[in-house]
Order: C-alpha cells, then sequence, then structure tokens
C-alpha cells in the first residue's frame, strides 16, 4: 500500500517543528513513524503535510535527573529497553519498551512517538501512568510540563496542543517491586490487556492498557491495598471505573475478567 | 567417471536454496518490463449491494492514470472457469471478473484503473464513484438456508448449490439397532490462506504477433492458460504463462482469479504490458478462503465402543461464487469421516451454500481436514461415552494392517497400511505414561495450570488422479495425470521438464535425486524447468500433495526410458548384446568385465553426434512419459498433542507434539520433515488462532495480518517427527503424499487435548479456534452447569 | 520530489523520490534490489527486513526520505565474493526455507539478532524474531540454523 500524496519538510529544530505546525494545521510529525505511517498506508491517516522532527538527535537521550530519569521523546524503544541507567533506575519502563511491537519496530520508533499517538492499547502508557510520570511539551508560548494523570485524554488523543513538540518523558526512581503483565495472543500483538503495578509511597500503584479509551489507573485496587486488603480481594475491583473495548481480539466482560487475573497476579509479584 | 554416489533417500540440500537465500530468486513482482502500467481493481465495501452506477470521471483525472472502465465496459468469452460440478443439477451462476449489477461479498470487484505508478493507480481507484444501493447480507451457512434468508443470486430462488452424498451399507438399520449412538456438532471456521507472497500478474503483449506472456504467482499456469482462453477468447497459442518463484499458495493459487483475466484483457486492450500486485488487506477478501462448514457427525457403536455407523451431515460455505473447485473441496473429504477405522454402514451428505462472503476453495488439506476434525473429535466423545482411554478405542476399531490394496467402509480402496504401527510409535515417541503422570498431579494439586493430552489418527487420500476415476465417478473436468521429460546435453549434463509447479515443496531437488540415480549422474547435474507452458506444456501442476506421489513417477519413467535407450547403444559400442550388459555403480557394464563400461554422458555425446549408433536407433537422448496413476495414494499417521491450559484466562500453548507419518517411500527425508513440521504447526495455528471471522453485516473483521493471527516464531512449538514406512501399492516408487498430512491431522489433536486439560472441570467441546476467550467461556460455561 | 543520498550496499547512491515513496519500494524500483520482499500492509510480517545503519528495520514502514544520509544493507550484500554468509550457509544446512519469500527478511533479522546477542538462547531466537512471519516451516529449522549459525562462532 502506498500512503496519498503528502509535502514533505524537514524540521531542523523544535523551535521550528513548532513553526511549521502552525503553518499547515492537516501537518503531522513524523518521528519514527511506527504509529503513523501504518495509518498512511492504509489511507486511514492522510496528513498534508509531514514535518520530519526524526532527525532531531538531540532529543535522543536518558540521562539522570535528580530523582528522577528524562528521557528524551525521540528516543528508540530499543534505546529505552536497553538503557542500564533505566534498567537500574526504572527497570518496568525499559521491560515494557522491550514488548512494544518486535525488534524491528523497536529500532525505529520513539517513546515519544508512541506516547503522543495516545493509544489505549499501547504498552508505554499505562507503565506511566502508573509511574506518575511527566511530559514535557514545547509549544510557541515556551515549555510545560503534563502530569501523566492529565496527558492522555481520549482515544488517540493526547493534551498536547496541535502545534506542541512533546520532548522529554520524565519518570521516577522506582526501587520496589514491579510488574508488566501484557496478555496478547502472540507475542507481536497488542496487549488485549496489559497490568502495570508498581510500589510506591508503601502503596501500589496500578496501571491499565487497553481497558478504555485512555491508559486508565486501577484506582479502586490501589485504595483496596492501601486499606489492607490482599491481592486477591483487591483485585476484584480491576475494571471498577474501566470501559473495555470489544473488538475482535476480545469482548468487553472478557477483558474485565482478564483485568482481574493479571491484577492479582502483577500484585502478588510486586508485593512478593 | 562412473558416479558410485546414490541420492534417494538421503537428504540432499536444496537446489533451490542458494537464489532464493541471496535475494536472487525472481518473484512475479520482482520482475517488470517497459513502458509497463499498474492496475488497481475498485472493491465493494458491501458484502451485498445493488451497483446503481460507476462512474470513473474522476479517477481519470488522477494525474498518472490512464485508463479505468467499469465492469459494465468488458464483454467476456465466458466465465471464470469452473471445473467441478460435482452433481448433475448443481447451481453455478457464472462468475465474470468484475461485478455490474450486484456485488456479492465485500472484495468483489467493480471497476479499475490502470496506471503510470503502483501509487497513481491506487490514487485513481480510490477515486472511482460508485453508487451501491446495499441489500442485506448473509454469511453463515444455517442462516443462509433458514426460510426468508436474503438470496445471494436472487434469480436462484435458493442460498443451496448442490447436495451430494454417498452412502455404504443399510445406514439407517445399522443406527436404529446399535446400542450406542452420539451426534456431535463442530464448526470449521474459515481460514484464510495466507501465503507470504501476495499474488502478482504480468502481462506484456506482443502487438506484432498477438501473443501474451503472462508471468503470475500461481500454482497451476497450465489451468490459468486454458481458463484464459475461454474467458478472453485468445487462442491458448497466443497464451504463455509463467509462474517463476511463487512464494507458498496452500491452495490459494491453484485458482483462476478475475485479476487474471483484467490483465491481460487490459493488455489486449491498451497494448500496454499490465502489471498487478495484491496488496495484504486485498488479500484476505480476494483471494479465495479455506474450510467454513457445520458439521453434523454421528457414529453408532456397540457397548465397548466398537464403531459400526458412520454419519455424516455437512454444510460447506462456497461463498458468493462456486470458484474452480470450491464445490469439489468437501468431496476431498467425503471418504474419509470413518478415518482408519471400519465399520458397517457409511453415509455423508454434502450440502454447497451460497453466502455473501469471499469465495471458499482449497486450502491445504481441502476437505481432510475438516472430515478427520469431525471423526477424530467424534471417536473421543464415544471414548468419554463408553469410558474408554482414547488409545484404546482406537485400537479396538484400526482396519487392520494390509499390504495389498483394501476397501474402506468410506468407499475407498486404500494402497496400504498399519495404523496401530503408527500409533505405537506415536505413543513412544511422546513419553505418554510420563505427561500422564504429570498431568494427575496437577489435577490433584488443582493447579491453575493444566495439562491435557490429545490424539489424532488421521487417514487421507491424496495425489490427484487417476484421470478416468476423477473425470467419470467424481465429475472433475480436469485431468490427473502428469508429465515429464528428461533431454541428456551432449556432455551428459541433464534437463528435466515436468508437468508439475513447485512453489515451495522442494520438487527440483527430489526429481533431481531420482534423475540422477537413474542416470548415474549428480544431483547438481540435472536441471529442472517448470511453471512455463512454453517450455513444459503437458501438466496439472501442483496442488493436492500431488507433486511427489503423480509427479515422481513420470520423471522415473522418463528417466527410465532414456536409461533403456541408451543401454541399446552402450551394447554397441562395447559389442555386445544387450543382455550382456548390467546397469551397475552408475553404468552400463558388460558382465563379468565391469571395466569395460559405458556411462550415460559418455552415450549422450554418442547420440548427439550419431556417427555410431546401432540400425535403427534415432539420434538424440531424450525421453518422456505421461503418468496417469492407476488410484489415489492413502497418507496415514499418528499424532499425538500435550497442551497446557491457564484455568484464569484461558490461554493454552502446545507443551509438546509427536508426528508419526506414514508416506510412503521416502525421497529426500529432509524435505519430507520439512512439509510435516510446517503443515503441523499450520494445523496448530488453525486449531489455536486463526479465524476468518465476519460481523454481522458482512464485513470482514480479521481482515489484516494484525488482526488474523497468524502465529509467529515464539508461538509454535517444536515438533518431534518420527515415520514409519508401507510402500503405496499405487505406483512403483511406494510414493505416498505429503505436502497436506501435518494440517488434516494436527487441529484435532490439538482440540481433543485442550477438552482432556478441562475435562475435570465438565468441558466436553471446545470451539475452534481455541483462543483463550473460548477457552475461559467453555471454563466459564461448564462451571455454571455444575453449580 | 525530494531529492535523498544514502548507501546502500556499501555504495552511495542518490535519487529524486516522492516523499511517499516507501523505502522498500526505493530499493525494489528505484535500485532493482529485488530481493527484499513485501509481504503485508501492517508491519507485521518482516518480509522487507533491511538494516539501517547495522538494524534491523522494516522498509515497508519507512519512508526512503527517513534512510537519507543513511546506510542501508539488503540481502543482496550478505553474501561476499560467491560465498554464502553463515546465516544463509545455516539456513541452508538446516533447511529453514521452502517457498523463500519470507527468507531475505528472516536472514536479515536473524543477522541483526546475532550482532545483538550472539549467543541467544532458543527462546531468545524465537523472541528475536517475533516480528518475522513464515507460513510454510513452522520455524522449527529457522530457529535450529540460527542457533546453528550462533554455535559455528562465525562472525555475522
Amino acid at each position: 500500500m502506498i500512503p496519498a500524496p503528502f509535502d514533505y519538510v524537514r524540521a531542523d529544530s523544535v523551535d521550528d517543528a513548532i513553526a511549521r505546525l502552525r503553518e499547515d494545521p492537516e501537518g503531522k510529525l513524523l518521528a519514527g513513524g511506527h504509529s503513523l505511517l501504518p495509518a498512511m498506508k492504509l489511507r486511514l491517516a492522510r496528513p498534508s503535510t509531514l514535518i520530519d522532527i526524526g532527525r532531531l538527535r538531540d532529543l535522543a537521550y536518558i540521562r539522570e535527573d535528580g530523582d528522577r530519569v528524562a528521557i528524551g521523546a525521540l528516543t528508540r524503544h530499543h534505546d529505552v529497553a536497553t538503557s542500564e541507567l533505566l534498567r537500574q533506575a526504572c527497570p518496568i519502563v525499559a521491560h515494557a519498551a522491550s514488548v512494544v511491537g518486535d525488534p524491528q519496530v523497536r529500532h525505529v520508533g520513539t517513546i515519544g512517538g508512541s506516547c503522543a499517538h495516545g493509544d489505549p492499547a499501547g504498552d508505554l502508557p499505562s507503565v506511566l501512568l502508573a509511574l506518575e510520570a511527566e511530559f514535557v511539551a514545547r509549544g510557541p508560548s515556551g515549555e510545560r510540563t503534563i502530569p501523566a494523570s492529565g496527558f492522555f485524554t481520549s482515544l488517540f488523543e493526547t493534551a498536547l496542543a496541535p502545534d506542541e513538540v512533546l520532548t522529554e518523558i520524565r519518570v521516577p526512581r522506582t526501587s520496589g517491586g514491579w510488574a508488566y503483565l501484557k496478555f496478547n495472543r502472540r507475542a507481536i500483538d497488542w496487549a488485549i490487556v496489559g497490568v502495570a503495578a508498581v510500589r510506591a509511597n508503601g502503596g501500589v500503584r496500578v496501571g491499565l492498557t487497553n481497558m478504555g479509551l485512555t491508559p486508565l489507573r486501577a484506582t479502586g485496587v490501589e485504595e483496596a491495598i492501601a486499606s489492607g486488603a490482599d491481592p486477591a480481594a483487591a483485585a476484584a475491583r480491576a475494571d471498577e471505573g474501566t470501559a473495555p473495548p470489544a473488538d475482535a481480539f476480545a469482548s468487553d466482560e472478557y477483558r474485565r475478567e482478564l483485568a482481574k487475573v493479571l491484577v492479582r497476579r502483577a500484585l502478588e509479584q510486586v508485593l512478593a | 567417471m562412473a558416479a558410485t554416489e546414490t541420492f534417494v533417500g538421503r537428504s540432499v540440500l536444496r537446489k533451490e536454496d542458494p537464489e532464493l537465500l541471496t535475494g536472487r530468486g525472481r518473484y512475479t513482482d520482482d520482475l517488470s518490463v517497459p513502458g509497463m502500467l499498474w492496475m488497481a481493481v475498485v472493491r465493494s465495501p458491501f458484502a451485498h449491494a445493488r451497483i446503481r452506477g460507476v462512474d470513473v470521471t474522476r479517477a481519470l483525472a488522477v494525474p498518472g492514470v490512464v485508463a479505468a472502465f467499469a465492469g459494465s465496459d468488458f464483454r467476456w468469452a465466458g466465465p471464470l472457469l469452473m471445473a467441478w460440478p460435482v452433481t448433475e443439477d448443481l447451481k453455478n451462476p457464472p462468475h465474470y471478473p468484475l461485478a455490474t449489477d450486484v456485488a456479492r461479498y465485500q472484495g468483489d470487484g467493480v471497476a479499475v484503473v490502470v496506471a503510470e505508478s503502483r501509487g497513481a493507480a491506487m490514487d485513481g481507484a480510490e477515486a472511482v464513484q460508485v453508487d451501491y444501493d446495499p441489500l442485506p447480507a448473509v454469511t453463515d451457512v444455517e442462516a443462509a438456508l433458514a426460510e426468508g434468508a436474503p438470496l445471494v443470486h436472487e434469480d436462484l430462488g435458493t442460498n443451496e448449490s448442490f447436495t451430494w452424498s454417498l452412502t455404504n451399507g443399510d445406514v439407517d438399520a445399522v443406527f436404529a439397532s446399535a446400542p450406542i449412538r452420539i451426534e456431535e456438532r463442530y464448526r470449521i471456521q474459515r481460514q484464510v490462506p495466507n501465503a507470504i507472497e501476495p499474488r502478482a500478474i504480468l502481462v506484456e503483449p506482443n502487438i506484432a504477433t498477438g501473443q501474451f506472456t503472462m508471468w503470475d504467482s500461481t500454482q497451476v499456469p497450465h489451468v490459468v492458460r486454458t481458463a484464459m482462453a475461454l474467458a478472453t477468447g485468445i487462442s491458448e497459442s497466443k497464451l504463455r504463462i509463467i509462474a517463476p518463484r511463487v512464494g507458498g499458495g496452500f491452495g490459494s493459487k491453484l485458482q483462476v482469479y478475475p485479476e487474471e483475466a483484467l490483465a491481460l484483457e487490459l493488455a489486449r486492450r491498451l497494448g500496454r504490458p499490465i502489471k498487478w500486485t495484491e496488496t495484504r488487506s486485498e488479500n484476505f477478501l480476494a483471494t479465495h478462503h479455506g474450510r467454513d462448514q457445520v458439521q453434523r457427525m454421528e457414529l453408532a457403536a456397540d457397548e465397548r465402543g466398537k464403531i459400526v455407523g458412520f454419519r455424516a451431515h455437512i454444510l460447506a460455505n462456497m461463498g458468493a461464487y462456486l470458484r474452480i473447485i470450491s464445490p469439489g473441496t468437501p468431496v476431498l473429504g467425503a471418504f474419509l469421516y470413518c478415518g482408519a477405522y471400519t465399520g458397517e454402514a457409511y453415509q455423508v451428505t454434502l450440502t454447497g451454500v451460497f453466502t455473501n462472503t469471499t469465495p471458499v476453495d482449497a486450502y491445504r488439506g481441502a476437505g481432510r481436514p475438516e472430515a478427520t476434525n469431525a471423526i477424530e473429535r467424534a471417536i473421543d466423545a464415544l471414548a468419554r461415552r463408553v469410558g474408554k482411554d482414547p488409545v484404546e478405542i482406537r485400537r479396538i476399531n484400526f482396519m487392520p494392517p494390509f499390504t495389498e490394496a483394501t476397501p474402506s467402509i468410506g468407499g475407498l480402496t486404500i494402497d496400504s497400511g498399519d495404523y496401530h504401527a503408527t500409533l505405537d510409535k506415536a505413543i513412544e515417541l511422546f513419553d505418554l505414561e510420563q505427561l500422564r503422570k504429570e498431568q494427575r498431579a496437577r489435577r490433584e494439586r488443582g493447579d491453575v495450570r493444566q495439562i491435557g493430552i490429545g490424539l489424532s489418527t488421521y487417514l487421507e487420500n491424496c495425489g490427484w488422479g487417476p484421470s478416468r476415476v476423477i473425470g467419470n465417478v467424481l465429475r472433475y473436468a480436469g485431468g490427473g495425470w502428469e508429465a515429464a521429460t528428461v533431454r541428456c546435453h551432449p556432455t551428459g549434463k541433464v534437463v528435466l521438464v515436468v508437468g508439475t509447479t513447485p512453489h515451495g515443496q522442494g520438487s527440483e531437488t527430489a526429481y533431481a535425486q531420482v534423475v540422477a540415480d537413474e542416470l548415474g549422474i549428480a544431483v547438481d547435474d540435472v536441471d529442472v524447468l517448470f511453471g512455463d507452458t512454453d517450455v513444459a506444456p503437458s501438466g496439472w501442476d501442483t496442488y493436492g500433495s500431488r507433486g511427489a506421489a503423480v509427479g515422481t513417477p513420470a520423471v522415473h519413467r522418463a528417466a527410465r526410458r532414456v536409461r533403456e535407450k541408451a543401454r541399446a547403444i552402450a551394447a554397441h559400442e562395447l559389442e555386445v548384446a544387450e543382455d550382456d550388459l548390467e546397469w551397475s555403480d552408475g553404468a552400463f557394464r558388460v558382465r563379468g568385465a565391469p571395466d569395460q563400461a559405458r556411462t550415460i554422458p559418455q552415450i549422450a555425446f554418442s547420440a548427439w553426434t550419431g556417427h555410431n549408433l546401432p540400425d535403427g536407433v534415432e539420434p538424440g537422448l531424450e525421453a518422456s512419459s505421461f503418468f496417469d496413476p492407476e488410484n489415489l495414494v492413502f497418507p496415514y499417521g499418528a499424532h499425538i498433542c500435550a497442551v497446557e491450559v491457564d484455568t484464569e484466562t484461558g490461554a493454552t500453548r502446545v507443551l509438546r507434539y509427536v508426528a508419526v507419518d506414514d508416506v510412503g517411500t521416502v525421497i529426500n527425508p529432509m524435505l519430507v520433515e520439512g512439509q510435516v513440521i510446517g503443515g503441523v504447526v499450520q494445523g496448530i495455528a488453525e486449531a489455536l488462532y486463526e479465524e476468518a471471522l465476519y460481523d454481522e453485516s458482512g464485513n470482514l473483521v480479521t481482515s489484516s495480518m494484525q488482526a488474523y493471527g497468524l502465529p509467529g516464531p515464539p508461538e509454535a512449538p517444536t515438533i518431534i517427527t518420527g515415520s514409519h514406512v508401507t510402500p503405496s501399492t499405487t505406483n512403483e516408487l511406494g510414493i505416498k503424499g505429503v505436502g497436506e498430512t501435518g494440517t488434516i491431522a494436527s487441529p484435532p489433536a490439538v482440540l481433543n487435548a485442550i477438552v482432556d486439560a478441562l475435562s475435570p472441570l465438565g468441558v466436553t467441546e471446545i470451539e475452534r479456534p481455541a483462543t483463550p476467550e473460548k477457552v475461559w467461556r467453555a471454563i466459564q460455561r461448564a462451571k455454571g452447569e455444575r453449580a | 520530489m525530494t531529492r535523498i543520498s544514502l548507501t546502500v550496499n556499501g555504495q552511495r547512491r542518490e535519487a529524486d523520490v516522492e516523499p511517499r515513496t516507501l523505502l522498500v519500494y526505493f530499493l525494489r524500483e528505484h535500485l532493482g534490489l529485488t530481493g527484499t520482499n513485501v509481504g503485508c500492509d501492517t508491519s507485521t510480517c518482516g518480509a522487507c527486513t533491511v538494516h539501517l545503519d547495522g538494524e534491523s528495520v522494516k522498509s515497508c514502514t519507512l519512508l526512503a526520505v527517513q534512510a537519507d544520509g543513511r546506510e542501508v544493507t539488503t540481502i543482496e550484500a550478505l553474501a561476499r565474493d560467491g560465498e554464502l554468509h553463515p546465516l544463509q550457509e545455516a539456513f541452508r544446512r538446516n533447511h529453514a526455507l521452502q517457498c523463500g519469500y519470507c527468507t531475505p527478511g528472516m536472514v536479515m533479522a536473524a543477522a541483526s539478532l546475532l550482532r545483538e546477542r550472539p549467543n541467544p538462547t532458543e527462546e531468545e531466537v524465537r523472541e528475536g524474531l517475533e516480528g518475522n512471519l513464515c507460513r510454510c516451516t513452522g520455524y522449527q529449522n529457522i530457529v535450529k540454523a540460527v542457533l546453528d549459525a550462533a554455535a559455528s562462532g562465525a562472525r555475522v
């Protein structure tokens, strides 16, 4: 399949990209392109201009930033997955990046691109939500920081303004147990349901993949654990407040059940 | 000089590999010719719709677009070939390359665009405006037969295409008097064959001579040539069809497709080469599908579980049109609803049903996986009913071992078989006792992950032929013979020309092994030509596991004829009588004086010069054979599978899999093992992963490789293989077939294993494919029934 | 049209391309390197796998303009001086291909895998090739071949 025709420009800086976005409201940023190009090939997406930011190498980094680790938005999944720093400081992110797509996808796709895509079935968003990560965006009026809880706003939609560029994701250092359980039929598939769990401040934070229009926090589970429930009892609340999709892969009913099983298993791992 | 090496029976590495490994193999899409245009087909997004109008004006305005046509712009000499009217009164509405009045499935072609580039052709196709009036659609066979169902072909007044039946013995009496009767219902879900190479076509016209060369990703260039002549009216003598390297078929490329006729017709109309390559999205809609049956399987037995009667009633989904062998596909399995078992009475009724879905036709196994599913699932149900072990119930029902052709209750005359032998060997390789022990331990401790063990002992019929039987008894329009020519170059190198069209099987290597042994030369000295109707004008191509079983005897006979001619020349040169020569160690040798010898290369040179030939012997050293088999061949075997089921999520994985097959004499064990493993994994995918799923409006939901679960390397288990050989009595080489055994045998083994794993929970049946959700639902249902 | 300049199989190549040209079609149709195949349109099958700066990528999911200034290696460059690459040898020895259509992508994915993980376990090979589909072999001999190539210690 061949994408519909489009104009192609290469941004030489983030500010340049912002300016180009303002010039063409139908324009789209191209990072790795591994969410965008598949949609364009099937002609489900038809941006008028592609603004290539893939060459802004200064947005590809993983570095210590106080009690956090800062990940440049153009850092590839492969580099996130194999980062020694992340494996030490925030291993769940490295692990989640290692189960995105396949090796070829991870060699090109970027953490910023997949977050900005806003797919609730993506692996990293629920992990970043559970971690209470921060998203740094730059727009015409400067930089702002968006908490993960406010970043994913709807299906394929984020808090990024049309003329904003996601530049960095900051994740906390974690020291306790963690788990990311991805349930899919084939290794290459998107998660039917995924569960991210991390220990934090004596409690547990739980993120859910593909259980609604956005990645979700399982707040009922978190509350139950905080008030002393065991994993099985807490996990029974895993689908509270969710609205899982029904599609070719699974019904919503089954997704709810999976969420409960996976949350219990994740809690057992995290609290072990 | 003489070759002491022999090749048959050895795992000779493939001749095909070097070019394929280095990216030098040429598939159709790799080819281009000057002046080439690209074709794109506009397809109906609706499963059923009246076409009120097609407007190509906007498409013609797209940059790069050269021409665009609606279905009504074509006048065809005939419809696309349907070659298997299984009954006299079968209803076969003609299928033309583009729909003109009604689109009958999602993906049905309604218009065509030709442009200067691949992208421009797609842009143009997008710009064609079609005015559809959507009609109610029906996709399920039972719904299609119900009163008041939407009619796929309104003028027929019914969605039933045909009913075919076969009866042996007094079925009603046997069922009436049997103490045990079981009736099971199975749904064989629809599959998308998914050869990794999408279909591709390139047609080059020669304006001066009126000849057309078509490169085509097909399994059947010979059939395509005839079918194209019928559809377009262009004489066969003006059509050259070439199947270059073909990236897998699995039955999906034994078809004659609309795009072949369209590309040819457009090349004629525009006088320019036309190329078309299917996208994967199109492949899901426009390349034929496989399976899709609803089965009612009944067994009658005594209290011990000895079967006396088999009765199967099958509804087979044909899709929107009958394609080349759509009606015959279920018939290929119609003799196998008794498996490898004996009985007193047998009845199979097949009803072919039209629906608003992609046409259904042969997919690896074609009819036989369906039949094997029915009998191998049902015999397990019978075992549960009479309280017998799955191994034991099979043993008491097997036909006893035989080495001469023997009739079956299903109406076949089987070449040879020892069904106990393959089962015994499979049990031994599987380590059944150890796994049963592990299973008991997990059951006792109520493990979340339970183990199940499943069996499938199958019998199949393949090696499509003999011509007079398939023609006169089964009403197939084509032939079942195969052709080969062996030609010696002056230096003794050999060209073998065959009428089969291999596309991954490794037949080039296997045939070369046979020729090399017959002629005392090396495998590397045999070049194999095929898949080009000008180079290899005669043959019936590769499908139905016929490449080895029907193709090899032709190759062998042609090589033997060359050797017999060479014997006369050798005797003349050595000045002895022909009877004084013996063929040994790769040469004709004078008895008692083995140093006096002539090799085939030496004789080839003499035959070429013609300087010193015996009287009456013509120059040249080549011979042909047209081999028409006396019967089909009947591979069989025993497959055992262990699965682990997560009873909380329903996730299932294969823990251990053993396949023991009797495919007759083996030419190349490496190739045979490769066919078995590949087929078994494809069958496991059928059991666990794959389904072409339509929604209520007739949209194909699993319409991409993302949604349709072809397993990848992490999902595929390791297959342990074993073999047992009883030579076939059908051909002088003892060859059966191996191309389809894996997909025939494996699905019921996996499904039986899942039921076995869950039987302590009360589960007795599992729907295919056994996705995690379906397994989970079966567990929930059983829990509910128990509560 | 956009001007691009890149190195393909060690050779400098320059071309004007439509921005929508996918890298795989640039390789196949502009450069005539038809060894890299296309099997799907959803970035699933991996038949189009090539190396971009030494790492496996799916060339159906990259625009040719994204490869501007970079180094691309295709299956055509793997065998050197008429000698098959050790992975190609191992594929042949282990009957790891049948129709051959997925093979170039599979070999390129395997080469990248072994570069990152020279001594993989069977499970690591299966996971490392998760982005490549084969319909013929059931993968068993492909996995065997990759393990065989790794064990042979040959430089990949």
